[in-house]
Formats: C-alpha cells, sequence, structure tokens
C-alpha cells in the first residue's frame, strides 16, 4: 500500500469530499480521502431532511441525496479513499512534508505523508457537560444529533415525551422528526431573545405541528435517577439569569440538546495550527490555508456553517487552493491585510488576505452578533470603502457570505473592517 | 449453605470478595444494581490518599495508610491505572500552623515523604497554583487511581478465584437462624454461615434487617466538574486546601485519564439516591477552586456530578463484627475508604477468620488481565494489536481513542458491561468531550448484539426485565 | 384580510405579506423571487409539503425516504403512516420508488439513499 501522497484530506463529509474534487479538477491526481465512518457523506447521511442543494444542484435534496452525488463524483473521478481510518496526529516535517498517523483496520497503525493536508473534520455537538445544567443523570438526555443518529440510522425509538433545549436547526429539524415519528414534544427552549436556526424551520418544523418555541427560556433542572422523568423550565432575565418563580415543570422521557456545535479541532491544535477563539477553528487566509504551510482547513471544521451548500463552495476552493500548492508552492510577494470584525461581526473568514494569491472571485464570510434591521454592511480599507450593501434584515443564524472580485482588492495596503452600520431609519 | 455473603459491590466489596476468595470459602456477592461500581465508588475524587488526614488511633488512619501501601503493587498485579502524583495541601494563612499539624499527624500514621514548603517552592512545582498561597505541604506518596478499573480488577479477580456474584438482587430482608442467616434479595435467598454488610449509603438499613443496636449513617453529598483532557496540565499534582473552620475545602486534581477534577462540595442530606447536581455546588466549586488555582479551565467542563459519602456516626470507620455474631458491618466508609478499601478486605477477612477458619487456597491467581487501554499503547503495540484482531483498528469513542475491540472485550468478559454506563467505566469510551455523542450509538449496537435485544433497549444503566445474570 | 407569513423555499426565509380576499391571494410582497409569491398563494389556499422519514428495509435497518413531490399538509399523518407500515426491499437506489401512490395522495414515495444488502 502506497504510503506517500500530494494531498490528504481528513475527512470523507461533504468538505472532505468537495475538497477532493476541488483539488482533481484543479490537476492534482495524488489525492487520498481518509474517513472515520464506514461510509462517505459524514453527517449528511442522517440529515435526512431536505433543503439540501439550492445551490449547488438548483434543487431541494435530502442529505443522503447531497452526501450520495457527491460520493459519486468522487468515484467518478477515481479519487482513493480509506473509510473507517481515524487519524490520531498530523505533524508537519522538517522537509516541509507533514505526516499524518492513523489507524484503520486495513492498515493497522502507520504514519503516511502528504504535501499539504486539507482539514475537513466537521463540527461535534455542545453536550450537556459543557452547558451546566444541574440535575440528575438520567437515561433519556441526548443531543439532538445523536437521538437522530439513533432514529434515522438505527432505527430505534428514542421516546414519547419529548423537550427540546435550544432552537439551532438541528433542534427544530429533530422536533418534527420526532412528531413523525409517533412522540409529543411538549416545548423548545432557547435561551436567547432570538431563535439560533432558520426561520424556515421554526415554521416547518414547529409551526405546522402546533410546537411551542419559547424564547429567553432554559432548564433549570433535571428530574429522575434511572430515566427521566421530568425538567423545569425557567424565563431569564436579559442576563441570561433564571427569574425564580417562573418555573414550569415539564414532565418528559426525552430531553434534546440542541446548544451550539464545536469544531472538531483536536488534530489541528496538535499540527500547530493557531485557533481563532470566535469561532472555534482555525485562523485561514484567502486561500483557505493555516498558519502551518501546506494545511488547509474548510466546512465546519473552520467554522459552522448554515448550509451544506456553502460548506462544498468553500471546501472546492481549499481542494483547488491545496493542489496548487502542491505544483507551485505558497505564493510569495504582494501585500498581506488584516481582515477584522468591526461592529455587529462576530468573525470573519479568512482573518488575512494576500494581495498576490487573490482569485478573481473572493469571498469573505461572517455572522453577525445579533439581529439587526435595515443596516447596511461595509467594508473598508482604511479609508477607502470597498464595499457597502444595504440590508432587510441580518440574523446571527445566517453565514453571509460577500463576494468581492480581484480589482476590488488587488490595489489594497490597509487592513480590511467589516461592520454593520446602523441606519437612521 | 456459603460460607460468606457480602453486600454491595463497591470497593469495599469486591476487596473484601478479593481477599476472602484466597481461602477455601464459598463466598457470594450480591447488589441491587446491574453492575459492581455502581454507588459512592463511581462518584468520587479519585485519590489514593497518603494518610495524613485522619487522626493517630483510628482505623481510617491505619487503613489509610496500608491501602496506599498495597495500591501499587494491586495495581500492577490486577492492571488498573495508579499515578503516584503527589499532592500539595495549601495554606492561604500567614499562620501555618495548621500544616504543621497535618504534617505531624501524618507522620504519627506512618506516612513517609512530607514536608512543608513555602508559597513560592510550591508554585516553582506548579506555576498555576495562585499568589494567596502561603505555603504547603507536599505529600510524595499521594496518588490518583481509577476507581471503576480498581473496583472491576478486584471483582473479576475475585469472580476467577471462585466467588459468585448475584446482581440486580436488592437485600429485602435477612433472617437469623441457628447456622446462619437467610439473605433474601429479589432474586431468591441465599444461606451463609456469615454476612458482611459493604452497603454504603445503606449499611445502616442492611444492619437493623440483623441488630438491635443503633447504626446511622448520612449520605453526605459532594459535587464535582470534570474538565476536558488537557495537553498542557494545569496542576499535575492533587491540590487540597487546608481544612478552615469555613470547611474542609475543594481539591483541584488530574485524573489518571488526563482530565482535570475540582471537587466536592459536602452537604448532608436525607435521600440516599439524590445525586442530583445543583447550581449552588457547582457555583460554590468553581468559587473555591479559583482559591487554589489560577486559569482553570472552567469553561471547558465536559460533565459535572454528584457522589455520596457514606458517613457514620462516629467519625471513624466502623468496621466490626456487629452485637450478632458472624455478622460484620463495614459501614461509614466515607473518604478515605477508597484508599483504604484493599486494607479494609485484609481486616475484614481477619474478623471473619476469627469465627471461620481460614485456609488458604495453593490455586489462588493474583493476576488479572486488564482491557486494553489502545490510547496508552506504543504505534508499534497498536499495529500488532491490530494485525492480531482487526477490532482494534476500528475507533468507536473518538475523543478518547477507543476501539470496537476494547468495548467487546469490556461486553465479554465475564461479569461484562451491559449498559452504556458499564462500558464507559470499564473502557472509557464516552468519558471525553463530546460525551458519548458520537460513540453511544455503536457502543448500543454492540451491546444489543450481545445480549441479543433492540438497539433502543440497551440502557445507560439498570437492567432490562429479560436479562438475568 | 392581510396574512404575514415567512416563505419556507428557500433558507432565506423572506417575511411575506398577502392580502386574500374571498378565498383568493389578490397580493403578495416581502417576497424576493418569484417563487415566494407562488408560495404565499399555495400556502394561504391548499398548503404543501414534502415528506421526509425513513421506512424500514428488507435487512433490519431503515433507509431514508421522501415524497417524490410535495403533498396536502393535511395528508402528513397519513403518509408517514403508508410510509410506516411498508418495507423497502435491499438493495434499494437512490431515486426507486419504494411505495406508490402514498395514501391516497397520486404521489409517489422514493428513496433518498442507495444501500445494499449488506
Amino acid at each position: 500500500m502506497k504510503n506517500e501522497y500530494g494531498i490528504i484530506i481528513i475527512g470523507g463529509g461533504p468538505a472532505g469530499m468537495a475538497a477532493a474534487i476541488g483539488a482533481k479538477e484543479a490537476g492534482e491526481d495524488d489525492i487520498l480521502i481518509l474517513e472515520r465512518d464506514s461510509v462517505l457523506g459524514g453527517i449528511l447521511n442522517q440529515c435526512i431532511h431536505n433543503g439540501f442543494g439550492l445551490h449547488t444542484f438548483n434543487e431541494e435534496l435530502t442529505g443522503p441525496e447531497y452526501a450520495e452525488r457527491f460520493a459519486d463524483k468522487v468515484r467518478e473521478l477515481g479519487i482513493p479513499f480509506e473509510l473507517d481510518t481515524m487519524v490520531l496526529d498530523v505533524s508537519p516535517m522538517e522537509d516541509g512534508r507533514k505526516a499524518v498517523s492513523l489507524i484503520s483496520a486495513k492498515r493497522g497503525a502507520v504514519t503516511l505523508t502528504a504535501k499539504a493536508v486539507i482539514l475537513a473534520m466537521g463540527c461535534r455537538e455542545r453536550p450537556r457537560g459543557a452547558l451546566n445544567i444541574p440535575g440528575s443523570r438520567p437515561q433519556g438526555v441526548y443531543t439532538a444529533g445523536t437521538a437522530q443518529k439513533l432514529i434515522n440510522l438505527e432505527g430505534a425509538h428514542v421516546g414519547k415525551e419529548v423537550v427540546i433545549l435550544g432552537s439551532g436547526d438541528i433542534g427544530l429539524i429533530m422536533a418534527r422528526r420526532m412528531t413523525l415519528e409517533g412522540a409529543h414534544v411538549a416545548a423548545v427552549a432557547e435561551l436567547m431573545p432570538y431563535s439560533s436556526g432558520l426561520k424556515r424551520n421554526i415554521v416547518q418544523c414547529l409551526d405546522d405541528y402546533g410546537i411551542p418555541l419559547l424564547l429567553s427560556h432554559t432548564v433549570v433542572d433535571i428530574k429522575g435517577k434511572d430515566k427521566l422523568e421530568g425538567v423545569y423550565i425557567a424565563e431569564v432575565d436579559e442576563k441570561r439569569t433564571p427569574i425564580p418563580g417562573s418555573e414550569v415543570y415539564y414532565p418528559c422521557d426525552t430531553l434534546l440538546l440542541s446548544c451550539g456545535l464545536i469544531p472538531e479541532n483536536e488534530l489541528t491544535v496538535g499540527a500547530g495550527v493557531e485557533i481563532d477563539p470566535r469561532t472555534n477553528g482555525a485562523y485561514v487566509s484567502e486561500s483557505l490555508e493555516t498558519n502551518v504551510e501546506g494545511v488547509f482547513s474548510c466546512g465546519n471544521v473552520l467554522h459552522v456553517h448554515d448550509l451544506v451548500d456553502f460548506v462544498s463552495e468553500e471546501s472546492k476552493r481549499a481542494g483547488a487552493n491545496a493542489a496548487r500548492y502542491v505544483k507551485q508552492g505558497r505564493k510569495a510577494g504582494g501585500s498581506t491585510v488584516n481582515v477584522s470584525a468591526g461592529n455587529g461581526v462576530r468573525y470573519t473568514v479568512p482573518s488575512k488576505i494576500n494581495t498576490n494569491a487573490l482569485e478573481e472571485l473572493n469571498h469573505i464570510r461572517f455572522r453577525v452578533t445579533g439581529v439587526y434591521t435595515n443596516v447596511s454592511i461595509v467594508i473598508t480599507s482604511g479609508d477607502k470603502e470597498i464595499l457597502r450593501r444595504k440590508s432587510r434584515i441580518l440574523v446571527p443564524s445566517e453565514m453571509l457570505d460577500i463576494i468581492l472580485k480581484r480589482d476590488k482588492l488587488a490595489d489594497i495596503t490597509d487592513d480590511l473592517k467589516v461592520y454593520i452600520e446602523e441606519v437612521e431609519s | 449453605m456459603m460460607d460468606i455473603v457480602i453486600i454491595g459491590a463497591g470497593a469495599v466489596g469486591c476487596a473484601a470478595a478479593m481477599e476472602l476468595s484466597k481461602y477455601k470459602l464459598s463466598v457470594c456477592v450480591v447488589d441491587k444494581e446491574s453492575d459492581v461500581c455502581e454507588g459512592t465508588t463511581k462518584a468520587n475524587s479519585a485519590i489514593a490518599h497518603a494518610g495524613f488526614d485522619a487522626e493517630p488511633g483510628t482505623l481510617k488512619a491505619k487503613l489509610n495508610v496500608r491501602g496506599s501501601e498495597m495500591m501499587e503493587g494491586l495495581s500492577q498485579k490486577l492492571q488498573f491505572a495508579f499515578i503516584r502524583n503527589e499532592a500539595m495541601v495549601l495554606c492561604f494563612d500567614k499562620d501555618t500552623s495548621g500544616l504543621e499539624v497535618l504534617k505531624q499527624r501524618g507522620e504519627k500514621n506512618g506516612v513517609k515523604g512530607l514536608s512543608i514548603i513555602s508559597g513560592d517552592e510550591a508554585r516553582a512545582l506548579e506555576p498555576n497554583l495562585t499568589d494567596e498561597v502561603q505555603a504547603a505541604l507536599l505529600a510524595k506518596t499521594s496518588a490518583i487511581v481509577c476507581p471503576f478499573e480498581m473496583t472491576l480488577a478486584f471483582a473479576e479477580n475475585a469472580l476467577e478465584n471462585g466467588v459468585q456474584f448475584r446482581l440486580s438482587a436488592e437485600v429485602t430482608g435477612i433472617d437469623k437462624t441457628d447456622k446462619g442467616f437467610i439473605v433474601k434479595t429479589s432474586r431468591g435467598e441465599i444461606e451463609a454461615k456469615a454476612v458482611i454488610n459493604a452497603a454504603g449509603v445503606y449499611a445502616d438499613k442492611i444492619h437493623s434487617m440483623v441488630s438491635g443496636t443503633p447504626l446511622k449513617i448520612t449520605p453526605r453529598k459532594g459535587e464535582y466538574m470534570l474538565m476536558d483532557k488537557e495537553t498542557v496540565p494545569t496542576v499535575s499534582r492533587t491540590i487540597f486546601q487546608l481544612p478552615t473552620k469555613m470547611g474542609k475545602g475543594i481539591l483541584v486534581s488530574p485524573t489518571v485519564h488526563g482530565n482535570l477534577i475540582a471537587g466536592p462540595t459536602a452537604v448532608d442530606i436525607d435521600d440516599k439516591e439524590n445525586t442530583a447536581t445543583t447550581s449552588e455546588g457547582l457555583n460554590e466549586v468553581r468559587a473555591k477552586g479559583s482559591l487554589s488555582v489560577k486559569n482553570v479551565p472552567w469553561g471547558k467542563v465536559i460533565t459535572s456530578f454528584t457522589g455520596l459519602r457514606a458517613v457514620g456516626d462516629s467519625g471513624d470507620f466502623i468496621i466490626e463484627e456487629s452485637d450478632v455474631p458472624c455478622f460484620f458491618d463495614a459501614a461509614g466508609i466515607e473518604s478515605p475508604g477508597l484508599t483504604s478499601a484493599p486494607a479494609i478486605g485484609e481486616y475484614l477477612a481477619e474478623l471473619v477468620g476469627k469465627r471461620i477458619p481460614l485456609e488458604k487456597k495453593a490455586d489462588y491467581k493474583d493476576t488479572r488481565e486488564g482491557i486494553v487501554h489502545f490510547a496508552m499503547l506504543s504505534n508499534k503495540q497498536r499495529d500488532e494489536l491490530i494485525k492480531k484482531d482487526p477490532a482494534y483498528g476500528k475507533i468507536v469513542c473518538r475523543c478518547c481513542t477507543v476501539t470496537e475491540g476494547e468495548i467487546l472485550d469490556a461486553i465479554n468478559r465475564p461479569l461484562g458491561a451491559t449498559t452504556l454506563d458499564g462500558v464507559k467505566r470499564r473502557t472509557g469510551a464516552g468519558m471525553g468531550r463530546c460525551q458519548a455523542g458520537f460513540c453511544s450509538p455503536t457502543t448500543m449496537e454492540l451491546i444489543a448484539k450481545k445480549l441479543g435485544i433492540k438497539t433502543e433497549q440497551v440502557l445507560k444503566k439498570g437492567i432490562y426485565e429479560s436479562e438475568v445474570r | 384580510m392581510t396574512h404575514e407569513l415567512i416563505c419556507i423555499n428557500c433558507p432565506m426565509g423572506c417575511a411575506l405579506t398577502a392580502q386574500v380576499e374571498g378565498g383568493k391571494v389578490i397580493s403578495v410582497s416581502g417576497n424576493t423571487c418569484p417563487r415566494g409569491e407562488q408560495y404565499a398563494k399555495t400556502e394561504l389556499t391548499a398548503p404543501v409539503r414534502t415528506v421526509t422519514t425513513t421506512m424500514i428495509t428488507s435487512g433490519g435497518k431503515p433507509v431514508p425516504v421522501k415524497t417524490k413531490e410535495p403533498i396536502p399538509k393535511e395528508k402528513i399523518f397519513d403518509v408517514v403512516a403508508a410510509i410506516k407500515a411498508s418495507t423497502a426491499p435491499l438493495p434499494v437506489k437512490m431515486g426507486d420508488v419504494v411505495l406508490s401512490d402514498a395514501a391516497g395522495t397520486g404521489v409517489d414515495i422514493v428513496s433518498a439513499r442507495s444501500l445494499n444488502n449488506a
């Protein structure tokens, strides 16, 4: 078996598959995808709802369909992939290559080398412990994604009377899913005064079935010794502190948690890559390259996306850039400017841009810090305004994608700033 | 007719079983839970204490020091995780005489390797100690241990040497007869010449089934927070606080798995099943833990839990033959109970020996093969293992690098796991940062296959109606 | 009468305002594309949904399925019941019809994933 590769891609989900296709289409043939699951597709395989692919395929697909189309493409292009393979370590070597240590039944415990590595490991859900919800620890408390996997992939029956904490998209989707499986969803509680899920999911998953969304509410106690018996939900004040006396008891056998996603960057940190505390993903350049030369990052491991279509688009670029790196190395020269997040902007990807490495179309992706209506998105470089775009509504659940043509950025020397300008109405 | 029935399959019950299995005796351990290690043993600080805390002359002092001495050898023979990581007791007061008292007490108890160091010396050893630390007692023999693995090792060793286990069997009553006792359980009666009561927080209830003399056990609630694995440990030693009028303090310590633990609170309660955490308790852990150690990664808490310590009225362990001959209590086993467990086992065997003649078995096996911990192996060892059994090439728990091979071993070995918690305690699968989000469906599938049930019937803990062992 | 609704055609979720008179939608505003107008018209007169769920396979594990076209909203539970009463034979290919004319809607149920016997 071969041990040396041009590009090794860690993860065979939507990001990894698109990165592989992007690299292949950019002319790199020596690629290997490493996937820890026994099939390609990653989390999409359990996301059986529709709503995927409108941007990529111009039609509405379910998660498994979206995954299968990409997997078919990977096979069609003859890109090698290895399943049931767990990467334990990525380290830069002295000669600039990367050592990738992995475990699989087929190979055993081995170390491969690659000229470039694309990190595409996706993200995981925030577990109960990280939320510090007091109470007992009975059976029946799941993250929404774990319940989704049990129901959709294992065909298991998870519960009959359900409360969901967190109105992230998976939480909303699971409210409908549990309802269709015959369960009664009593409520979806959301700590924030707004939902972190997409509006369409609130309509289609909650309103359609008469499931109440309790904004500014949280679970304050969990009851039941061996099996979950119920939870107390309380209203919270502006500081997100539960208001005493507002507790309401909901008897239930299942509590699903949909309280945020965390990029899985343990390998990334191990490789010496710097992490942006705002995204919990790597700091990357315009080429989606990290501070470690030849190590690229894309998809939800870089920053949590709202739509898989954007993951695919971004990852394809990462793949093409990695292919270019393998052939030509890092582009030198030009000026490097930082991209900073100003008023109302939580983070930006990329966090820096080299003007010599610009492409025809360049993306700046970010999320806003709160709900904004009738505002402008502004991008400046020093005193120079690069972009101003009016927007009726901006919400934190939506990832924003600004595309700038090369000529807009080619001559800049001052740092870029992205911010929201609140206009007087 | 058995020689001895041990009630309770925690650290003490299993240690007693292991000790008694060295002799030509018939022994049966019963427990109301479906697995060993389901009570106080599963939720504590996981410290093998040096032995400077207990008053000289007490059973606590004697058995703690003896237990601490035995632990390392046992950990090697029985393959459980044990690391002598040292400990410090911090003093925040200019007046450091409290440390001197502890040191003298420890030395009287026979603890070696105690010294008092200045605040700066302490910070040189542990850079994350706060500037408020004035001085510290350094204890070289203090250690950390995996309480699950230790108890399982004792139980499996006992099993291999002939001890029977009857789990999911709640003791409902005990009759005294001419020949001994009839122990009535939810899964049948067992006749025995002698009974050892190692029932943890329920030891008073079991005691009163036979004896008229009073024994009261108060559950003392202790809340803990467990933080994600650390590449650079916040502290490498166990950090205690010198007890003050304000209480015993909160410890911060690494665990044998590389996590950081902080706790426990101490609140006496009535409900022997109340293992709920509270926001007040967790706030106390955070506030007091931060007095000792700066930069505790409170944002990386992966789970919090509550343990119940079985506190007796006397201040000491109650390990004795009760007023009813051949009924032995091992009650009030609070801290340092985990450390003392192997010594308590020895001590109980000694007590039993006064009633039932003890004759050593020639074929006693003093070793046990543990479950491989793939994550701890070198790459070469991993490679060899995968070549032998490809199940070790399949990682199920991503956070803790636990393989399918380990989980299958945990399920298939005698006294094996039948629940998610059982697999977690034996292998570490599900103990990491995602808290079993990814691995539980796979683990459930593996358990379901072994038990011949549906995936959804697999429980976190407890027993299915159809399952009996 | 004025109705406020959110377009669910795509993740943008446009806030629509529609005027309904005599059971007919006479005007729609707030939409960014023509599909928004169509959505408001359908949603306020004869709402439809694409249903996704799983069907048990002959291999014992579920396969994801969906209605080939959107079905009337009030038929969702009937369609799910019909799917749950059926078994998909393995192997199955993405797009295969696994149930025809679900619950009398005239809409077929298709597999959303290819699964082999294994």
